[in-house]
């Protein structure tokens, strides 16, 4: 059972890291126009400026 | 998960609002400043629209850049100071995609966006801790026993303590509030469950317990914010899209300064400044013409669909639009003062009425919190009793009883099915701005509808066209070819549909209030009102033409039904709603308009007033009035009713008394909102029926002393995602 003195801090580890690209995601304003840019991946124009 | 699908936004805010868009087409105000415009595309669609109007703006002088953004179909330029928005919109327009110039102060969603972020975050907390310490006590209900489960209890507190600190604020801000009157809500037993069940837990650890309810505390807080997410979302998008709509009436006036024209905010006019008013025009301001003669609009305000003669001395109102030529008012009221406002003021009587209505939620919660915390506290001083004084033993079954009490699946009994049926609506095109407005829906009983631009669209139409002769005909269309005013040019729109030619006429001139004049095959000929012509009235909304010495003819108009209003009709009265038309228009034609649409009761020449009392007195018989209208005239009525309904083309006013704003022209989705609300309402009850099974079914088990938390998690997980599934039913 030793090994969870690793696991858990691994796991937990994990799960924070996915939590904080959430965050980050968030404040970069990424859910704004989910429609748009669900579209803009379609578009061959180089996009230099994905958020606003 | 489907549940998480959401209303889009606005369909189409902006198609529909087209009195106020022929106006801000007549501005050419330029940006003040550098800065940012933001503009309405309702008809943008796709990856391709996306680039062009793009790639097409920032080709235009003065601007820096754009970015459209699809969700909101909108796009934001970056411009320099002094570049006129009319070129942008007429440079968008060329790419041929609608445009309208939005508010930028009137959009002031930033406020709301940053709730919903805000709570999204809370979310994500809440869900991250809530599936880490689950894993743990998996392994706990798995048979971990001694050490090993003092340690994951320890880290499950370790996660849960702050994550419910974090993540459970909105409920205990809301409980707080509550309580501080002296009042009991929902959050209240939710908030104390959640801190109960921590405490505890915390108390179990430190002794080594068997039961820790970490994870109980943290589904209740994941599921209940998820229940208050999408409850903000429904609320958020109908906001945002009726915000769009009041952004689209820029309020502005030309101000007359020793004859030269200047833009200026109608805020900044004050009583005896001068006002031009152009043709096409909505009235800024209360007040006297003084110079110019014209025909004005009066149907947003009285409902009347006749328009009236402006001249000289006549008094103009706020709100009315002016038809065909430049008029010149002298302001005699400015803002709260004028007619507009007063009949605000109406609305705020009217509303006082509606502000008691009792959701369900409500009324559940009234029953329900008071329950779980008497249960609670009888559980623990009968066990306190039983165990001769065991209060850890009394605390730890009180508590269970609590978290399983406690109205996890009530949370998202109602938001679920409210966010299911308004997406289901908002896809035909109805926008509901009200929360309980739905649950309102579902009780009507009476439909009061209003005639002018509500049944109608508000256009003319000739009728009996075949009535006058092929030679009157062609030589009327030569001379309502030459007018912009509203009858002529509906003459010439059908004069053409019927193939007829206009016979060549010169020196036609429009006399601006009267009609136009001209001369057709060497005689003199005149279309226009009646007195000017020489005939004599109808009682119909009429326009009449004479040539020379004959006898002068009338043609006779009727207002076109709005698309849907007859399907609309005949399914509420299939569902057994009783039908009235109330109008402030005169008798003649409101009759023979509900002959047509076929509605029985009627009610015409009916002041803002009287329409408001109409509402009021049939509330006072017990009946649950849903009222549909757009003008000014309705906006009492409007609020005095059990629930109202208004076209996007209504007013401002109209609009905000409203609960509900129909996007498009069609009215035909009105029956199926009908059914709509009394599915959803069927439903909520269906979930509250539900949650409350599982409550007689757990709780006896809980005062018994038998619920273990891994019973706590598994009725509540699966509470909420029966009742989450049963609301997605309504779809």
């Amino acid at each position: 059972m030793d090994v969870l003195v690793w696991l858990i801090p691994v796991s937990l580890f994990l799960g924070g890291l996915g939590l904080a690209g959430f965050f980050w995601a968030l404040r970069k304003g990424q859910f704004e126009d989910p429609e748009g840019d669900s579209r803009r991946i379609l578009n061959p124009d180089y996009d230099e400026k994905p958020k606003d | 998960m489907s549940l998480a699908e959401t209303p889009r936004l606005a369909a189409c805010p902006a198609c529909a609002a087209a009195p106020a868009a022929e106006e801000l087409a007549a501005r050419a105000n330029a940006v003040e400043g550098p800065g940012t415009v933001q503009l309405s595309l309702p008809t943008i669609h796709c990856a391709a629209c996306i680039s062009a109007v793009e790639r097409g703006i920032a080709r235009a002088p003065g601007v820096r850049g754009a970015r459209v953004n699809l969700t909101l179909k909108r796009v934001t330029i970056d411009v320099e100071p002094g570049t006129p928005v009319e070129d942008l919109v007429s440079r968008i327009e060329g790419l041929g995609y609608e445009a309208h110039e939005l508010d930028s102060a009137a959009l002031t969603a930033t406020e709301t966006d940053r709730r919903g972020s805000d709570l999204l975050m809370r979310l994500a907390v809440a869900f991250f801790a809530n599936m880490n310490v689950m894993l743990l006590s998996v392994a706990v209900w798995a048979g971990a026993e001694g050490v090993t489960r003092d340690m994951f209890h320890w880290i499950s507190a370790a996660i849960t303590i702050p994550t419910v600190i974090f993540s459970g604020q909105p409920f205990y801000v809301s409980a707080w509030s509550a309580l501080r009157v002296r009042r009991l809500n929902m959050d209240v037993p939710i908030s104390l469950a959640i801190i109960l069940a921590v405490a505890l837990s915390l108390w179990e650890t430190t002794l080594s317990g068997k039961h820790a309810y970490f994870d109980a505390a943290l589904s209740l807080t994941f599921f209940l914010l998820l229940g208050r997410y999408l409850d903000y979302r429904t609320r958020a998008s109908a906001r945002s899209a009726a915000q769009e709509l009041t952004a689209l009436e820029v309020p502005k006036a030309w101000k007359l300064v020793d004859g030269a024209e200047t833009a200026v905010r109608v805020s900044e006019l004050a009583v005896g400044d001068l006002v031009r008013v152009r043709p096409g025009g909505r009235v800024p301001v209360d007040g006297a013409v003084v110079e110019g003669t014209s025909e004005i609009d009066r149907s947003l305000m009285t409902g009347e669909s006749l328009p009236v003669f402006a001249g000289p001395e006549t008094t103009v109102h706020a709100g009315e639009v002016n038809l065909t030529g430049p008029l010149s008012v002298r302001v005699s009221a400015v803002g709260r003062d004028t007619a507009l406002h007063r009949i605000a003021d109406l609305v705020a009587v009217a509303e006082s009425g509606r502000a008691n209505y009792n959701s369900l939620a409500d009324r559940m919660a009234r029953a329900y919190a008071p329950v779980v915390h008497v249960l609670a506290a009888a559980t623990f001083l009968a066990w306190m009793w039983v165990s001769g004084g065991d209060a850890r033993l009394s605390l730890n079954i009180a508590v269970a009883t609590l978290i399983i009490t406690c109205p996890c699946a009530l949370g998202l009994a109602v938001p679920a099915v409210t966010t299911a049926a308004s997406g289901r609506l908002f896809r035909k095109g109805l926008l509901i701005k009200d929360g309980t407005a739905l649950e309102r829906l579902a009780e009507i009983d009476t439909v009061v509808f209003d005639k002018t631009g509500t049944l109608t669209m508000g256009l003319p139409e000739p009728v009996d066209l075949d009535d006058l002769s092929r030679r009157d005909l062609e030589a009327a269309l030569a001379l309502a070819d030459a007018s912009s005013h509203p009858l002529a040019k509906a003459l010439a729109k059908a004069g053409r549909e019927r193939g007829l030619r206009p016979t060549p006429a010169t020196e036609v001139a429009e006399v601006p209030g009267f009609g136009i004049e001209g001369n057709v095959r060497g005689e003199r000929a005149r279309l226009g009102r009646a007195a000017w012509v020489g005939a004599d009235g109808v009682p119909e909304t009429a326009t009449y033409f004479r040539v020379g010495s004959d006898d002068a003819v009338a043609i006779r108009f009727a207002d076109t039904i709005r698309p849907g209003a007859e399907q609309a009709i005949e399914e509420l009265r299939a569902e057994g709603k009783r039908l009235i038309l109330v109008s402030g228009d005169a008798d003649a034609a409101v009759r023979a308009f509900a002959r047509r649409v076929g509605v029985d009761e009627v009610i015409s020449e009916a002041l803002p007033e009287d329409k408001a009392r109409i509402v009021a007195e049939l509330s006072a018989d017990g009946r649950n009035v849903l009222m549909v209208g757009d003008g000014l005239n309705d906006t009492a009525a409007l609020s005095a009713a059990h629930v109202s309904i208004s076209p996007a083309t209504a007013l401002d006013a109209a609009r905000v008394a409203s609960d509900i704003v129909l996007m498009g022209k069609d009215l035909s989705a009105l029956g199926d909102a009908a059914r709509t609300a009394v599915k959803a309402r069927a439903r909520i009850k269906e979930n509250f029926t539900i949650s409350t099974i599982y409550n007689v079914v757990a709780v006896p088990i809980a005062l018994l002393g038998f619920a273990t938390p891994l019973a706590a998690a598994l009725a509540m997980s699966l509470s909420s995602i029966t009742v989450s599934l049963n609301a997605l039913r309504v779809r």
